[in-house]
C-alpha cells in the first residue's frame, strides 16, 4: 500500500513535468539562452511549484510522517565548496542536454537511444561518485559505526 | 512563450509542488530525484523500496505520456550521443556532489527557504546560462 502510494505520486510528479514543459529540452534550452530567444515560460513552473510545496513545509515540518518514519532531519545551512563545485558540474550537463534527473526518468516512458544513453550516463556519473565518496574512510572508523 | 505555454507552466508546475508535497507529508522526505537516483545505488539502502516505488511512478507517468499526449516528449537528435552521454555524466556526478537538483534543491530546498539550495540552484542556472551561451552561441554545438 505504501509502495503503491509513493507510486502514485511519482506518477503526479511525472504529469506535472510533462504539463509544464520540463520534459521538453528546447524549452529548457530555451529558459536557459537568455542571450538568444529568451523562453521564460520555465519561470513559472518554479514559480507554481515553490509555494505549494512550502505551504506543506511550514504546516507539514513538525509533524510525524503519515507513513511513518523519522520526522524531516534538521536541514544543513552551511556552505561548502562541494554544493558549488557539484551544482556548477550539474548546471553544465543541465545546458548541454536540457535535461534533469526527473525528466531523464519520465522521458524513458518513449525509450529512445539518446534518452537511453543520457540516461545511462546519469547512473554512470552516480556511481563514480560513488566510488570517489569515501570521506570518512580515512578515519579508520569500523564501516559498522558509520 | 504564448499565453497558453504559461498557464501549462503554471499547472504543471503547481502538480510537481503537490507531488513534492505529498511526498514530504507522507514520507518526511525531500523529493529529489537524484537523491533518490542514487538511493539506487548508494551503500545504505534505507528508503530503498519508496524511492524505487516513486521512480516507477515517473516511469509510468512518462509512458501514460507517451500514449496519450506525445508531443510532450522530445524527439532527441540520435546523431549527437556524445553530447547526451558527457551531459548524463556531468548531470549525475554534479547533483550528487552538489547534493541535488532542479527538484530537490530548486522546488523542495528553496520551498523551505533553505540558504543551500537557493545557493545551489543559483549557481547550477548561472551554469547552465554559461553553458548554453558557450556551447549555442560561441562553439556552435
Amino acid at each position: 500500500m505504501r509502495n503503491l502510494i509513493a507510486c502514485v505520486t511519482g506518477i503526479v510528479f511525472a504529469l506535472g513535468l510533462g504539463v509544464s514543459g520540463m520534459t521538453l529540452p528546447s524549452k529548457v534550452i530555451g529558459f536557459l539562452d537568455v542571450t538568444g530567444n529568451w523562453d521564460p515560460s520555465l519561470l513559472f513552473v518554479m514559480g507554481s511549484a515553490i509555494p505549494v510545496y512550502m505551504l506543506a513545509w511550514f504546516w507539514r515540518r513538525r509533524h510525524t510522517p503519515w507513513l511513518g518514519g523519522a520526522k524531516f532531519p534538521k536541514p544543513r545551512a552551511d556552505l561548502d565548496w562541494r554544493l558549488f563545485a557539484g551544482a556548477t558540474l550539474f548546471g553544465i550537463g543541465w545546458g548541454l542536454a536540457g535535461i534533469c534527473p526527473g525528466p531523464a526518468v519520465t522521458i524513458l516512458g518513449r525509450p529512445t537511444l539518446p534518452a537511453l544513453v543520457f540516461f545511462g550516463s546519469l547512473a554512470g556519473g552516480m556511481l563514480l561518485f560513488r566510488l570517489v565518496d569515501r570521506p570518512k574512510a580515512v578515519t579508520n572508523i569500523p564501516s559498522t559505526a558509520r | 512563450m504564448n499565453l497558453n505555454d504559461t498557464t501549462l507552466a503554471l499547472a504543471g508546475g503547481a502538480m510537481i509542488g503537490l507531488a513534492a508535497a505529498g511526498w514530504l507529508v507522507l514520507t518526511g522526505k525531500t523529493a529529489g530525484v537524484s537523491g533518490m537516483l542514487y538511493g539506487m545505488v548508494k551503500p545504505e539502502p534505507a528508503e530503498r523500496g519508496w524511492q524505487a516505488s516513486f521512480l516507477l511512478g515517473l516511469l509510468v507517468g512518462g509512458i501514460g505520456l507517451s500514449l496519450f499526449w506525445p508531443q510532450r516528449l522530445p524527439e532527441l537528435a540520435a546523431d549527437r550521443l556524445w553530447l547526451y552521454a558527457a551531459a548524463g555524466a556531468l548531470v549525475g556526478f554534479g547533483t550528487r556532489l552538489g547534493g541535488g537538483c532542479t527538484s530537490g534543491h530548486g522546488v523542495c530546498g528553496i520551498g523551505r527557504l533553505s540558504l543551500r539550495s537557493i545557493a545551489g540552484t543559483c549557481v547550477f542556472i548561472a551554469a547552465g546560462v554559461a553553458a548554453v551561451y558557450l556551447f549555442r552561441h560561441v562553439a556552435g554545438v
